[in-house]
């Protein structure tokens, strides 16, 4: 028995099985096959707009982190995410360039993983959106999958697509909000309608954000505020009038249910306290209804969640546990 | 962690954490008696409070249960020969705290029957409270649980607090660990002698002994020993640690919340280790002081792993040696369970009376896992049971922000590894809180 080669490491010294990069890669397989469904309704162009966003982050990450973070699986994730919220036809290029702003200026200049205040995913969405703003609003139609590869896809970088008016439409709430008309509950719960390529299923979202909430991988608190907050408060504006769009539609409509189930949810850029998860969730759907319903844009997601990943310090300071043996007390974040 | 069980049946608190037990090694193993070794090691400080003062020269002959170091003051407990034999040196010695202090050396004598001659502590009839308490602290009696707290000030609260209640802490949450769960299977009569001698010394009318759900045989024997002229009721805890902190065994059996910076006297409660009440039993059955106790001596670089009595001041080598030796692949070896036990790296180190267990562990160890950045996903606010922050915590350790910890009741962190535990990006969090308290003692050293 020699005894130098014993280790000397403080407690504790089990460890729970899960990990960062465990929770990052688990996270992108749930959106599995709601990207499978989207390249069976749009067409497997989609997986080529899904794959470029990726690459265009990986690359990034790569570039400003060097290649030991890559493998934590975050940057991989932040451009399956950013695809998901792409139109269909949506052309390359700009895919990997908005990868590229998610990465670049979501999370390498505040310091890399876990010290950006904004989904960088949503950061590299409304980058696409102010940069590109026609690209980003052509929606190509749902029709027979396969092999079709719709819209200006291979357009050449830094050339602007031709707007193909022929084959795009309008999505579920542009036609409410330009047009007065609902659309359907069921084809909104199913994805069969236009949309970005990921957001339209709202079934497999949920389901893969179900399996998320049970691994304790998301916290729940968040999209159920969320929902509860857009179902009473559209519920309510319905009531008085009409015209307005209804709960269900409200909820199954546009980004809302990838929004709350995998954006809002990111741990980096929501409060870490229960009573702070509620008031972020709550935050986020009443600005949804606000934009949507009074905005000048037909969604507003996006916009919601980015403007409520600012106030996350602020609710997490008014929101610290109370320490036990004690009556509570203001803590400072 | 949110649990349905928990909230169903109560006797639980909240927050908490679920690692594998792994006490299946020594749950079954009855306890044995280790022989003599051919010397033990007594430091003068196994206690909390004043170290000891040695009355012994070395070459001095010493019998089983001679006073060997008189306590220094009132927080200050006695050492004892735990063996006969002849004092071999007074000096410099490996400590498990991972110091080196001040240890008396005795060499045993091969040829000594070890019997102890007529009765060193009185006999427990008779004795008023005052006595008892002088009694216990001439045997040297302290907490076996881990902290080694001198049991006689426990029983001496003082006379402005009103003590109603004793637990007794059967919960023994630290994985592998089985000393407890073994005294209480096999001497659990004991258990409730020193039950009774507390609650005389104390003046109490009540007792609850807590013991966690996975011990259901130790439930059954406390259960039908429990002797009929007492209140004491035996209760099953939620299984989840760190139930065996006294705040949270307070919490679960009563509800009660001991206020930030108290005792638990405070909410009217003294809580006893149950190992550490069958010691009291014990001294005064046997007349001899605590000359030794019961340790689990377990792990999967243990090649037979045991529950032992041995000797205080038996060393570590020696123990390890009556068990078979390390395994192989034997990398780590900790005083205490693996959640809050110190690691060790002298064989000759020797088991003193605060030391639980000892438990060998194979593998990579913690420093070898990846780290990753903090994501703020909160489990460790939903793991730590005296609701801290130790994402915020975390960040402010390393920046170095120790007075800003302060304010943030770091004072109330009692270290138990719940949030280090659960982190999935492996940041060391109860580890980088010890070495900030550290450096918070040192700067309220500097500044008062």
């Amino acid at each position: 028995m020699s005894e130098a080669r014993f280790e000397l490491t403080a407690s504790p010294r089990l460890k729970a099985p899960d990990s960062t990069a465990r929770i990052m890669w688990t996270v992108s397989a749930t959106l599995a096959p709601a990207t499978l469904a989207a390249a069976w309704l749009f067409g497997a162009g989609v997986l080529l707009v899904v794959a470029a966003a990726i690459l265009g982050a990986a690359a990034t990450e790569r570039l400003f982190e060097g290649a030991g973070t890559l493998s934590d699986g975050s940057a991989v994730l932040t451009g399956l995410l950013l695809g998901l919220t792409l139109p269909p036809g949506f052309p390359l290029w700009m895919s990997a360039l908005g990868g590229a702003a998610a990465i670049g200026f979501g999370k390498a200049i505040f310091g890399g993983l876990g010290q950006n205040v904004f989904n960088p995913a949503l950061l590299g969405r409304a980058f696409l959106q102010a940069a590109f703003p026609t690209a980003i609003t052509t929606w190509a139609p749902v029709g027979p999958g396969g092999d079709a590869v719709r819209g200006d896809l291979f357009a050449f970088p830094f050339t602007t697509p031709e707007a193909a008016d022929a084959v795009t439409g309008a999505t579920p709430l542009g036609l409410m909000k330009f047009e007065g008309v609902a659309t359907d509950a069921v084809p909104l719960l199913l994805g069969n309608t236009t949309g970005s390529l990921g957001e339209t299923s709202a079934v497999l979202i949920l389901a893969g954000g179900a399996y998320l909430a049970v691994k304790r991988y998301l916290d729940w608190r968040i999209p159920a505020a969320i929902f509860l907050t857009v179902a009473l408060v559209s519920g309510a504006l319905h009531a008085i009038d009409p015209g307005s769009p209804g709960p269900l539609f409200s909820l199954l409509s546009g980004g809302l249910v990838l929004g709350a189930v995998y954006m809002a949810t990111d741990p980096v850029t929501s409060p870490v306290t229960k009573p702070g998860a509620w008031i972020f969730g709550i935050g986020i759907g009443l600005l949804v209804v606000l934009i949507r319903v009074w905005g000048g844009l037909p969604e507003g997601v996006m916009y919601a969640i980015l403007f409520m990943n600012a106030l996350v310090p602020f609710i997490g300071r008014a929101t610290q546990p109370r320490v036990f043996g004690t009556a509570g007390e203001e803590g400072a974040a | 962690m949110f649990s349905l069980v928990d909230l169903l049946t109560g006797n639980g608190f909240a927050h908490g954490v679920h690692p594998p037990d792994s006490k299946e090694l020594t749950e079954a193993v009855p306890i044995r008696r280790m022989p003599f070794p051919e010397e033990v090691v007594l430091p003068v400080r196994q206690h909390a409070g004043k170290p000891a003062v040695p009355i012994v020269r070395p070459g001095d002959r010493v019998e089983r249960g001679d006073t060997v170091a008189e306590a220094d003051g009132f927080v200050s407990a006695p050492v004892h020969a735990s063996a006969a034999g002849t004092v071999k040196e007074i000096g410099w010695w490996p400590h498990p705290d991972g110091s080196t202090d001040r240890a008396i050396r005795i060499a045993v004598d091969r040829w000594s029957p070890q019997i102890p001659r007529p009765r060193i502590v009185p006999r427990w009839e008779g004795l008023a409270a005052d006595e008892v308490v002088r009694a216990v602290q001439a045997a040297g009696v302290v907490g076996l649980g881990g902290a080694a707290f001198p049991t006689h000030v426990k029983l001496s609260p003082p006379d402005d607090v009103d003590i109603e209640l004793l637990i007794v802490n059967g919960a023994e949450c630290e994985p592998y660990l089985t000393t407890d769960h073994r005294t209480m299977v096999e001497y659990p009569e004991r258990v409730h002698f020193g039950v009774r001698v507390m609650m005389r010394a104390l003046g109490v009318e009540q007792a609850v002994i807590g013991v966690e759900k996975n011990k259901p045989d130790a439930i059954e024997r406390l259960r039908e020993t429990a002797p009929g002229d007492l209140d004491v009721e035996v209760v099953g805890l939620t299984v989840k640690y760190p139930q065996g902190a006294e705040k949270m065994l307070i919490k679960s059996v009563t509800g009660r919340e001991v206020p930030s910076g108290k005792l638990p006297m405070h909410v009217g409660v003294v809580v006893q280790n149950a190992g550490s009440i069958a010691t009291i039993a014990e001294v005064f059955e046997s007349g001899l002081p605590l000359v030794e106790r019961i340790v689990t001596v377990t792990g999967p670089g243990v090649r037979r792993p045991s529950n032992l009595i041995v000797p205080v001041g038996t060393r570590l080598r020696d123990a390890l040696d009556f068990c078979g030796g390390l395994a192989d692949d034997a990398t780590e070896i900790l005083f205490g369970g693996p959640m809050m036990g110190v690691p060790q790296s002298d064989l000759d180190v020797p088991l003193v009376k605060g030391t639980t267990g000892v438990v060998v562990l194979t593998g990579a160890g913690s420093a070898e896992r990846t780290a990753y950045p903090c994501i703020r996903c909160g489990t460790c606010l939903e793991a730590c049971p005296v609701f801290l922050n130790p994402q915020r915590l975390g960040r402010l350790a390393r920046a170095g922000r120790y007075e800003e910890m302060a304010e943030s009741h770091l004072d109330d962190c009692m270290l138990c590894g719940s949030c280090s535990y659960v982190c999935p990006s492996n940041i060391p969090l109860s580890q980088m809180f010890a070495l900030a308290k550290g450096q918070l003692r040192r700067l309220r050293a500097k500044a008062a």
